[in-house]
């Protein structure tokens, strides 16, 4: 990987005595996308504020580029952010805003003017320069908002929820966008959201964060895949989470049931929780030799591209699947998963990491 | 039936209106009359309004009048903005407190504030003047600029804020090129009604005013006490017309910079 850009150390914070972060530390390489995702109070916006300049910690330095800028306020950073209600200045034209950060540093008027016209274009919208910006729509309203940070050339661009207000659409359009932009701009994007989706679709790097603390760090796919806790496996999708026993390398028990599994190293005959994802619960026929487990079709919801459905099996529990095929309610069936779709978490030893976990 | 109503509501505001402004509508008519009876018209004359320029002592006392207006407003929205700003970033048990004290000189009778006043600054050994009557006006002015800056500062997002720093902007470029700018409906319209209320008031600046200076209000009051000369009707009309044009800018001019804009 690429060295670092910028470096959170021991950072911690909190408001009113109440802990924000506790303790965070975190790498991030140039010229990555990483994002923060998390439940709204997880201490992520409250990062990318530290990161910007408009918070300092409590304890902890944030590094950039080597250097501690911890105490520089945030008009001395070379970084700028995008903001999630825009934050235009409603006072000025578009191509004042996007000047705004030019006029500062005293740029010559030819260089702002070949600025504007090539963020705008960047963005998708020349020939706004005179436009006034309450006659713009809200997707508009960001561009020009991501316009008027990239002009001013920044190494390091700070996103905060800024797709939150607009529309499944236009989100999805501007998914796109922000990642044709970063690859075009070459510039590192720390992006904050709690769309999980959204994550796992633009980012590099996810950081999955809950009360303050990073609960997982590493790719879309370590992250989906490779849950590391109940909470983590919660929040990024639908999962299944059943207690389980490891009884050996490679072999689990849930519910009775014996599942050869592709993990080993928990020891033996230890309480573990089990992830199984909706879409790799596989649904045969009752007299199946593969099926491990029975149950009984319960219900059934038609989501579009699949089908949600929940099978009981005898000790109760109720097993989200995702499939195309239709199973109706109240046939009998077996269920089969395969050995490399079971992952197997650690179970919350202390009472505190029990607190960071997934609230029933 | 219908039309009924509209005739009905119509000759209601009609009643309205005649009843607000006959007086004033009274009082101008017999600035121009040439003669010094009140019921029977002489003919048209601009005669009171010459006399009136003449007059040093009106002079004398519309040009303090103006300054004290002009310079007190001016103050009191410099202080009722920073104020406002200020307040508004309070927590919200201590924002509502300073709110209420804030509102209490508005709600005060005049004739408190005017004794209470002149008592402070003879209790100091400040002689009245000029100066007492400027630093009486600021402090009645300040809770009504504070009042109409505040539901913009209210309004104004602290994002726009942080952006302008984001962007490079020191603390006090970001103030002015960004947040002022967003203020600036309040602020004008808080200098316009401090600058009116400061150019009518007369029993604050009557308590606090001292000898040897008049502004127009105490200047008519002493007037009208040896009997009412028509040059006083000239004097009124131009206070009100002046008022009235203030007030008109206050009310259109936000309206009218925001077509200019588009």
């Amino acid at each position: 990987m690429s060295r670092n850009l910028l470096e959170l150390q021991n950072i911690t914070k909190s408001y009113d005595g109440q802990l924000i972060l506790d303790d965070l530390t975190l790498d991030i390489h140039e010229n990555s996308f990483v994002t923060f995702l998390g439940p709204s109070g997880c201490g992520k916006t409250t990062t990318l504020r530290i990161i910007g300049g408009f918070e300092k910690p409590d304890k902890g330095r944030v590094l950039f580029d080597g250097k501690d800028i911890t105490n520089l306020p945030a008009n001395k950073r070379q970084l700028n952010t995008v903001f999630q209600k825009y934050a235009l200045f409603p006072h000025m034209s578009i191509e004042e805003n996007i000047a705004f950060g030019l006029r500062i540093k005293n740029k010559s008027e030819s260089y702002i003017k070949d600025k504007i016209k090539y963020a705008l274009k960047l963005v998708n919208l020349d020939g706004f320069e005179k436009r006034s910006i309450d006659s713009l729509s809200g997707g508009q309203q960001q561009r020009i908002a991501i316009a008027r940070a990239i002009v001013n050339e920044p190494r390091l661009l700070l996103l905060d929820e800024p797709l939150g207000a607009l529309d499944l659409k236009l989100r999805q359009e501007m998914q796109y966008e922000l990642i044709r932009l970063k690859n075009e701009l070459g510039i590192t994007f720390i992006y904050v959201t709690h769309d999980q989706e959204e994550a796992l679709t633009m980012s590099d790097y996810v950081v999955v964060m809950n009360q303050g603390y990073i609960q997982q760090a590493g790719s879309p796919e370590q992250i989906y895949n490779e849950p590391e806790n109940a909470f983590v496996a919660d929040f990024i999708g639908d999962s299944n989470i059943v207690p389980g026993v490891m009884l050996r390398d490679y072999l689990v028990r849930i519910f009775g049931a014996e599942f050869k599994c592709i993990d080993a190293g928990f020891g033996v005959n230890k309480p573990v929780d089990v992830v199984i994802r909706p879409e790799d619960v596989e649904i045969v026929d009752d007299d199946d030799p593969r099926a491990i487990l029975h149950g009984e079709m319960t219900h059934i919801i038609f989501k579009g591209e699949i089908y949600e459905m929940e099978c009981t099996t005898p000790d109760g529990f109720e097993w989200l699947i995702h499939s195309t095929e239709l199973h109706e309610p109240g046939k009998k069936v077996g269920l089969y998963v395969k050995p490399s779709n079971i992952q197997i978490m650690n179970k919350p030893e202390s009472e505190d990491e029990e607190a960071l976990g997934v609230e029933e | 039936m219908e039309k009924l109503k509209d005739t009905l509501s119509q000759c209601y505001l009609a009643f309205i209106v005649l009843f607000m402004y006959a007086p004033i509508v009274t009082l101008v008519a017999l600035s121009f009359n040439n003669g010094r009876s009140r019921a029977q018209w002489s003919g048209f004359t601009f005669d009171w309004y010459a006399e009136m320029w003449a007059d040093q002592a009106i002079m004398a006392a519309l040009r303090n009048t103006i300054i004290i207006a002009f310079v007190s407003a001016f103050i009191a929205t410099v202080l009722g903005t920073i104020a406002a700003i200020g307040i508004n970033n309070m927590r919200s048990v201590s924002r509502n407190t300073v709110m209420s004290i804030t509102n209490i000189p508005m709600l005060n009778a005049d004739i408190v504030t005017g004794i209470s006043m002149m008592l402070c600054f003879i209790a100091f050994g400040v002689s009245l003047g000029f100066h007492t009557i400027l630093i009486a006006h600021i402090t009645f002015n300040l809770p009504y600029v504070i009042l109409s800056v505040m539901p913009k500062v209210r309004q104004a997002s602290k994002d726009t804020y942080e952006a302008a720093l984001d962007l490079g902007a020191t603390p006090v470029q970001a103030f002015f090129k960004v947040v002022l700018p967003e203020l600036m409906p309040g602020v004008t319209s808080g200098f316009m009604l401090a600058f009116t209320m400061s150019l009518d008031d007369f029993i604050i600046t009557h308590f606090t005013r001292g000898a040897g200076i008049d502004t127009i209000s105490t200047l008519v009051y002493s007037q009208v006490r040896k009997g009412i000369k028509p040059t006083m009707y000239a004097l009124s009309t131009v206070i009100f017309l002046t008022v009235f044009v203030v007030l008109m800018i206050g009310n259109f001019a936000p309206e009218w910079l925001k077509k200019r804009r588009k």
